[in-house]
């Protein structure tokens, strides 16, 4: 599904990623663990097209598509979603408008006509049930005043709703208590199905007690400088990511 | 012959049916050896140094329209709060028009000033009320004045809550090839009262228009006034907005302007107090493109303690446009326990586009807080790349990143009908489509 072949990228001159290759097939999940400052969340931001990089060699492919010179609208129609570490907030747009308008954009890209209100309504529904969304959440401005847990809560909830093939979900644990962190996780592992895939990126190894990854990797200096699977991230927890600088 | 000479040299017209010992006509008069004297105000004027009246004031207008110009409701419906029932008080080239209005002299006056300077059930109320805090030094104002004869008249007794807003409309037919408007409001708010007013000012045809307003108001002790401005004109029509607000103890007076369309306005708005804890709101949201220019020049003079200000305005400009906020704020000695506020956000949407603002505070108390913010920026690219990456194209994610910097304005807005319909123009001016639904 997502294939990141030598991939490079700077920004403002400065090289953050040097060299990635990934490879994420439909139906898994993959983590990516790091220590701070080892270009995490400029890999998620590169993938989901954020202008302020430059790629400058390799590329990254999306059921074979290659993305290179596509804007962010253009991703997410092919299905690319990202959850942000730090939403925005915008006032004045509740979370349905603007969940409305994204939805409709993305049908309109796909020669779709908008999505009717009851059909709309409906969605919104059963999508914030699962996520313990309450129905008044929904009339209020986008992120505006939302506590951390509810703006991660929200991000998610707009995955469940957009229904991409690729998810990234960027330090989606950062600043969640352990209730809302199982309420997201299993929002996660609700939209988790054979024909998407969802890329986790995190620092902490407790989100992946309750995402299962069947691929951990680890970033440093903007390389994946070891891949495992779930014990990976176990021996990170336990040994620290001291040791993973000497492979570098 | 210059404008400015046209104006003196039609006043013998002006005064041939007026009765010329009444004092009200002595205060014209007087107004008018003002103007004389000082003439439109240049960019020599501090205060007036952004702006530019030359293109305005070399050209030609009409001063008397010749001919009465009929309007039919269903052209200008769409102009009225149609969802709402209201009084109204409508003008068609500076002419009452009796068949658009709905006045009403029942427990509380909304109708006329000329009727309201020449009745004697008003004398009293005239010669407390009129020009009584309009500036007498101001030119512009004082041009206004010396031509002062309709425009609406509002007044609300003692405890008395008007259960319609107001709307009070100036229509330009087109009719005259152009036209110099000076209308007249006086509003009286007693104590223990509230009112709401809508003012709006709109050209029906691509004709030039001048629109040179005064309108003092006074908010008594207890009262409420809460005044809409609508300022969405055809581009050939400019106007000059200047509006004294006095509040007297424990009084509010809030003034939302809403300038999204016009050539050229400049809108003067004076604050006065006589009492303590009284709240003064001052907001406004501008949107403009093309060659528009939009002034804001706002005045909060606090002269007694324990009173408080807010003042909050939001400028979108795109294209050649041009915005200018200056917004003073004077606090004088015994003013203690004053809370003041100025808050002027900008975006500037092109590269041509351009604001300036210019706070201007002076303080003499020593107990106060007064603070002012000011920023002139564009767009925030985190956010615009976080509903990008929703899949919401980057026009349409601009046009509701821009809405949604203009929206807090409105959330003070009382009135749910009207709300809905500046929610609506807005949308439409920047291309955000919401359905306003949820």
């Amino acid at each position: 599904m997502l294939t990141i072949e030598n991939l490079h990228a700077e920004v403002e001159g400065r090289t953050i990623l040097n060299g990635i290759d990934l490879n994420v097939k439909a139906g898994e999940v993959h983590a990516i663990m790091g220590p701070n400052g080892s270009g995490k969340s400029t890999l998620s931001s590169v993938i989901a097209g954020n202008e302020d990089y430059d790629v400058t060699q390799g590329k990254i492919l999306l059921k074979g598509k290659d993305l290179s010179g596509l804007d962010p609208e253009e991703r997410a129609h092919l299905g690319i979603f990202l959850s942000f570490q730090y939403p925005v907030e915008i006032p004045g747009v509740t979370v349905t408008n603007f969940i409305k308008t994204a939805i409709n954009a993305n049908r309109k890209a796909q020669g779709l006509s908008d999505l009717g209100a009851s059909e709309l309504l409906k969605k919104i529904r059963e999508k914030s049930t699962l996520l313990d969304i309450d129905s008044k959440f929904l009339s209020r401005s986008l992120n505006e005043g939302f506590s951390g847990g509810e703006k991660k809560r929200n991000e998610i909830f707009q995955m469940a709703m957009l229904e991409p093939t690729l998810a990234i979900l960027d330090e989606t644990d950062s600043g969640l208590d352990i209730d809302a962190l199982k309420i997201v996780a299993n929002g996660v592992n609700k939209f988790k199905a054979k024909e998407n895939a969802v890329v986790v990126i995190t620092h902490y190894q407790r989100l992946l007690e309750y995402i299962v990854p069947d691929f951990v990797h680890v970033l440093f200096g903007g390389k994946i400088v070891k891949s495992g699977t779930k014990e990976l991230a176990h021996e990170l927890e336990a040994k620290g990511y001291d040791w993973i600088k000497e492979l570098a | 012959m210059e404008f400015k000479e046209k104006l003196i040299s039609s006043y013998l017209a002006f005064e041939e049916d007026l009765d010329l010992l009444d004092s009200v006509h002595q205060t014209r008069a007087k107004a008018l050896r003002v103007f004389e004297k000082k003439g439109f105000p240049t960019k020599k004027d501090e205060s007036w140094k952004y702006t530019s009246l030359n293109a305005l004031i070399n050209a030609d207008y009409a001063l008397f329209p010749r001919s009465e110009a009929s309007i039919e409701l269903k052209d200008v419906k769409k102009y009225f709060l149609y969802d709402t029932d209201t009084y109204k008080v409508i003008f068609i080239d500076g002419v009452y028009s009796p068949f658009l209005s709905n006045t009403t002299h029942d427990g509380l006056d909304v109708c006329l000033m000329s009727a309201a300077l020449t009745k004697p059930k008003y004398r009293n109320l005239i010669n407390t009320y009129f020009n009584k805090i309009a500036s007498l030094e101001e030119s512009l104002t004082a041009l206004n004045t010396s031509y002062s004869k309709e425009g609406a008249f509002v007044y609300i007794p003692k405890k008395t809550v008007a259960e319609k807003p107001i709307e009070i409309i100036h229509f330009a037919s087109g009719e005259e090839h152009s036209l110099w408007l000076q209308p007249r409001n006086l509003i009286v708010v007693d104590k223990n009262s509230q009112v709401q007013i809508i003012e709006r000012h709109q050209s029906l045809k691509e004709h030039p228009v001048v629109t040179n307003s005064v309108t003092e108001v006074y908010v008594h002790e207890e009262a409420f006034v809460d005044y809409y401005k609508l300022q969405n004109d055809l581009t050939s029509a400019s106007l000059i907005d200047n509006t004294y607000i006095q509040q007297a103890k424990n009084s509010h007076a809030s003034v939302h302007t809403f300038s999204l369309g016009g050539k050229l306005v400049r809108n003067n708005l004076r604050y006065y107090h006589t009492g303590q804890r009284i709240l003064s709101t001052l907001k406004g949201v501008t949107i403009l493109e093309g060659k528009q220019h939009v002034d804001h020049s706002t005045m909060v003079h606090h002269s007694h303690p324990n009173c408080e200000s807010h003042q909050d305005y939001k400028g979108i400009f795109s294209e050649r446009s041009e915005g200018v906020f200056n917004g003073q704020i004077l606090v004088e000695k015994i003013a203690q326990k004053t809370n003041a506020f100025q808050q002027n956000n900008n975006v500037l949407l092109d590269d041509k586009a351009t604001v300036n603002s210019k706070p201007q505070l002076e303080i003499y108390a020593d107990d106060v807080k007064c603070s002012h913010g000011c920023t002139i920026g564009q767009m925030d690219e985190e956010a615009l790349f976080y509903l990008r990456s929703r899949g919401i194209p980057k026009k349409e994610a601009k046009a509701l990143m821009t809405y949604a910097f203009a929206n807090n304005v409105l959330e003070s807005v009382q009135l749910p009908s009207l709300k809905k319909r500046i929610n609506g123009q807005i949308a439409s001016k920047l291309g955000v489509n919401l359905g306003f639904e949820l």
